[in-house]
């Protein structure tokens, strides 16, 4: 991380203090994780204080965290009949009376200061509430109202205050959220042209998921901090 | 006599003008535009879900279908964020080759958004002219990775394969006899640098061409000067960026502003515009295509010096060659894993950002330490610029639209991803 980003660093967790997390980051990229209350106090200050001065919002982007760290093979120690093979796949049954996990479904903000040259990642998590809901930053960013409406079409998290939150990117009359984890990658339905009816019409998905490659995370050492500085040194 | 209101007009989404599949629902007032209303996703193929059920290198040929007039700078953004992820970099030789490709495809997309911009309002010849000059770099994509459009040529930790010694050459058939033949292949009896550098001696010329025949265009300006002016404040509000930005006066290249790659090695300057109407972003495209060839051709003179490795030598992360494969136990052990499970990345957070022709190209990738990215995001320019359009196109006439569309650059690949 450069010296730049450490001073910028600095001075974002001394006027916020307890409002922004510092999440660390692998790549040299500022990341801070902000309470839902407090998004829009911290969103506002990052746009119009000079220090700070991002004028831009790059991107918006909903992230669903189920699942996280989870893979579909067990690499670390081989069962009595050897490694497992193939993926078997649990049925998802959607409960929509459920709460989320608290960490389930985040917003994260891509900030831009031109006048500093300073990129900045905030993150909010939404909380239990379902539908999720976090406050819209469309006022501070305008053009933050595509990327929200993308969001929530995507993952079903509601904008508060957002103009106008349609779907925007999935078909007319579309049911569900594609991108939670829990949404299958081929889909619900499926259209094809009806001969009765004289015209398209949608029928439940015909093909079935296959998982061709099956997630696996093996330990690597080579990732490992103090190893790195060993071998550099 | 009943008064007359408001009317609302469905244009697209198969219209010629509309560059791909963009349905606008506009009100209007007459001929003036009171609201309008683009409907995207028609072309949304849930890029980003898609990654996330393959293996990184898998995923890399997704990223040239996204914007498929600008496709290896695609793959850049992808592929640099994952190398952010490994903290690996790809060695000189692959990096001057990255520059240089992705100046290359900054002259191809601005030559498409010439032509159809051009075309678009009313300059037929453009398109013909712009297309003529696309074709030898269309031949440079095929040279380098084997296929025109969809390269796939970048890859984490360098670029597939070293630029080829000859390129490929047209073969006599019943339509092309010898003396065309000869004509044809003359630019190309050298190696690939020596085609590039003849096109970057000539493809000045070629600008100078079409600046002939739009930039004092009395036409050409009617429809373009003060059409859909954008202030250097609003552009910002509104998260434009490359061109769209720099049209409106900003002085913003990534290039320059974030060096990566060799960027900060190459000499070149970043034009801007005044007004922020259509003419002034025009004008800046055009320069941007010169500083293009600059670039290039400071490239093509590193490459011819300097020898060396194109991809990292590391049989983790990059397959060993079909020799080393057949030959070589191990290799064969590395070529293995590779194909069937690919390589795990850390985990963390990378945004990875590039000056894309169209504007800034962000790949956002979270990763849980899988072999698979746990969440993809393509943070894409012209979906920015696409959701500023309602605001650009009020209050102006039917036909203007049109040149909006076109002074945006849009591209649905990317904009629907």
């Amino acid at each position: 991380m450069s010296d730049r980003y450490e001073t910028l660093a600095a001075r974002i967790e001394e006027r916020f203090e307890e409002q922004v997390t510092r999440v660390d980051s692998t790549c040299g990229e500022l990341t801070y994780e902000v309470a839902k209350s407090d998004l829009i106090e911290v969103a506002t200050a990052f746009r119009n204080e000079g220090e700070f001065g991002f004028e831009m919002l790059m991107d918006v982007c909903g992230v669903d965290y189920q699942g996280f760290g989870s893979d579909e093979w067990n690499t670390k120690d081989a069962t009595g009949t050897g490694f497992s093979r193939g993926v078997e796949r649990k049925p998802v049954i959607l409960d929509e009376s459920d709460e989320f996990d608290a960490r389930r479904f985040a917003v994260v903000y891509h900030l831009l200061s031109l006048q500093h040259n300073h990129r900045v990642r905030l993150r909010v998590f939404t909380g239990t509430d379902n539908p999720p809901v976090v406050k819209s930053v469309v006022d501070i960013w305008n053009g933050a109202n595509w990327f929200e409406r993308e969001t929530f079409d995507l993952f079903g998290v509601l904008f508060e205050g957002h103009p106008d939150l349609r779907r925007i990117l999935t078909d007319y009359g579309f049911i569900g959220h594609p991108f939670r984890k829990d949404f299958p990658l081929v889909g619900n339905v499926e259209v094809s042209y009806d001969d009765e009816k004289g015209r398209v019409a949608y029928k439940p998905v015909s093909i079935e998921e296959r998982t061709l490659v099956p997630r696996v995370i093996r330990d690597d050492n080579r990732y490992s901090a103090d190893l790195k500085d060993r071998t550099d040194g | 006599m009943a008064e007359i209101q408001n009317y609302t007009l469905n244009f697209g989404p198969q219209h010629p003008a509309a560059h791909g599949v963009l349905r606008l629902v506009l009100e209007m007032d007459g001929e003036v535009i009171q609201k309008a209303d683009p409907h995207v996703g028609l072309l949304h193929r849930a890029t980003e879900k898609l990654a996330e059920s393959k293996p990184y290198n898998q995923s890399i040929g997704y990223m040239d279908r996204l914007d498929y007039v600008s496709m290896m700078c695609n793959e850049h953004s992808y592929v640099l964020a994952i190398e952010k992820l490994l903290g690996i970099e790809a060695p000189e030789r692959a990096q001057y080759i990255r520059v240089m490709f992705d100046e290359i495809t900054r002259i191809l997309n601005h030559l498409m958004w010439l032509g159809a911009h051009g075309l678009d309002i009313g300059a037929m010849t453009m398109f013909l002219y712009c297309f003529r000059e696309r074709e030898d770099l269309m031949d440079l994509y095929e040279a380098v990775s084997g296929t025109r459009m969809h390269a796939t040529y970048y890859r984490p930790g360098g670029v597939y394969r070293d630029l080829p010694d000859s390129m490929p050459k047209y073969q006599e058939s019943k339509f092309r006899k010898k003396k065309d033949l000869d004509r044809l292949n003359a630019a190309r009896e050298g190696s690939m640098l020596d085609f590039i550098e003849r096109f970057t001696d000539k493809f000045p010329g070629c600008i100078d061409e079409y600046e002939t025949l739009l930039t004092d265009n009395r036409i050409w300006k009617q429809r373009t000067v003060n059409i859909a002016v954008v202030s250097p404040e609003r552009a910002m509000q509104l998260g434009f960026s490359g061109p769209m930005l720099r049209g409106s006066g900003v002085e913003w290249d990534l290039r320059k502003k974030q060096p990566y790659e060799v960027y900060d090695r190459m000499d070149f300057d970043i034009p801007v515009g005044v007004n922020g109407d259509c003419y002034d972003r025009y004008l800046v495209r055009v320069e941007e295509m010169r500083q293009s060839t600059r670039i290039i051709r400071q490239c093509v003179a590193w490459l011819r010096e300097n020898e060396g490795p194109v991809m990292l030598d590391d049989h983790k992360l990059v397959a060993p060659t079909r020799v080393e494969m057949k030959d070589d136990m191990e290799s064969l052990i590395h070529h293995f894993k590779l194909f069937t499970e690919g390589y795990c990345v850390p985990a963390g957070e990378a945004y990875a950002a590039i000056e894309h022709p169209k504007g800034e190209f962000g790949v956002y990738i979270v990763s849980d330490g899988a072999n698979k990215p746990f969440r993809v995001k393509i943070r894409a320019a012209g979906f920015a610029h696409l959701s500023a359009m309602a605001e650009m196109v009020e209050g102006h006439m039917l036909a203007d639209v049109v040149a909006v569309i076109g002074t945006q650059d849009i591209v649905f690949g990317e904009v629907d991803r």
